[in-house]
């Protein structure tokens, strides 16, 4: 049984690093943007559906 | 050589920018789709919080996305092939097959998910379906399997009004019916027009569609008839009094359009003059999905300040 290929190294050039860079750091803002929205839906879901009573804090 | 270098380190590091996923999610689709589940959730009776209903319309718009990119990770060969098409990511290779699916699954399961917790599970419920609908009925077998692709198939495309209104009510009424047969009757005349003139692209994807499986007057035919039934059932929101004069006199009006273009379809002869109207056709059933949800809204609007009477 041989045993599988290794992967090809890369070689990538000054500019081709660059660009990557760039490119993964804008996913990258990107994604924080999106969970930054999700936490945000699930805050204003969780305030909206408890109601105005959870500002109220008759207990004290 | 520069190229195929471009390619190897795009497959290698997973290199879908930005821009990329968000084609993958189908963005001309969305929007259509977000029109007219706001209509439907603005026409809906009783009320909802605005919040809630954002969020509602966002989960179905990502829904919708998720849909998106579910086709294309599965249809990525056939888009290859076609010009309206070859420029998506996946064919294109800016993108790979993996991160499409990946899109695609997380965007549904969190769409559904989110829509049950902010609304209700018959919304959600019918979110799910829709996706399985266009993901699994539609892309993977109804369009390579019958040239009645798209007319089973556009219930997929007539579902958000629908949900929009079920995330008001909890369920599915005669109205919110009302609205998903108007999308679903105008989806075969919109795409056979521009099927008719864009044949020789679904003819090399071997997609059966209906022009080149039944013919040229066969495919007028039906476009004829389904504008007929289109424009009559465009009157049931009347009938039911949903809606009043307003909408009634923009139904009658934009419905003639629709009617005489199809029957100048019908009746073209000359090969380059028939694509000329197909292709006038399609464009104009874009603005008259648009305008009728318009006119239903107005209507609504109306009826709220004491204008019309339904």
């Amino acid at each position: 049984m041989s045993s599988p290929s290794p992967a090809p190294i890369i070689q990538l050039s000054p500019a081709e690093q660059e660009a990557r860079r760039k490119r993964q750091r804008r996913n990258s803002i990107a994604l924080g943007l999106v969970l930054g929205v999700v936490v945000l839906i699930f805050y204003v879901l969780t305030i909206v559906k408890m109601g105005p009573a959870v500002f109220t804090q008759t207990d004290i | 050589m520069a190229f195929v270098e471009h390619s190897v380190v795009s497959v290698t590091t997973g290199g879908a920018r930005v821009e990329d996923y968000v084609a993958l999610l189908k963005p001309r689709v969305m929007s259509l789709v977000v029109f007219t589940a706001v209509i439907g959730l603005l026409l809906a009776p009783g009320g909802i919080h605005p919040a809630i209903g954002l969020i509602a319309i966002l989960c179905i718009a990502v829904g919708a996305g998720g849909s998106g990119a579910l086709n294309m990770w599965y249809d990525a060969e056939i888009d290859a092939v076609m010009s309206r098409t070859a420029n998506r990511p996946i064919p294109a290779g800016r993108a790979t097959r993996g991160e499409a699916l990946a899109l695609g699954l997380i965007c549904s399961g969190f769409s559904v998910g989110t829509l049950g917790l902010a609304t209700n599970w018959v919304a959600a419920g019918l979110l799910a379906f829709t996706i399985f609908f266009y993901a699994v009925i539609y892309t993977m077998w109804l369009k390579r399997a019958t040239p009645q692709n798209i007319v089973i198939g556009g219930a997929a495309g007539a579902f958000p009004p629908m949900i929009g209104w079920a995330a008001v009510t909890g369920d599915i009424s005669l109205p919110s019916v009302v609205l998903f047969l108007i999308i679903f009757l105008w989806t075969p005349p919109h795409f056979w027009a521009l099927a008719l003139y864009k044949q020789g692209d679904y003819a090399a994807a071997g997609i059966p569609m209906l022009p080149n499986v039944a013919g040229e007057p066969a495919t007028k035919r039906q476009i004829v008839l389904y504008s007929i039934v289109l424009v009559a059932v465009s009157f049931a929101p009347l009938a039911i009094h949903m809606s009043g004069w307003i909408y009634g006199v923009i139904a009658a009006l934009t419905g003639a359009s629709f009617l005489y273009l199809a029957v100048r379809l019908a009746i073209a002869r000359d090969g380059l003059a028939m694509k000329k109207v197909a292709r006038a056709l399609f464009t104009y059933s874009l603005s008259y999905l648009f305008v009728i949800f318009l006119a239903l809204m107005t209507d609504h609007v109306g009826q709220l300040l004491g204008w019309v009477a339904a």
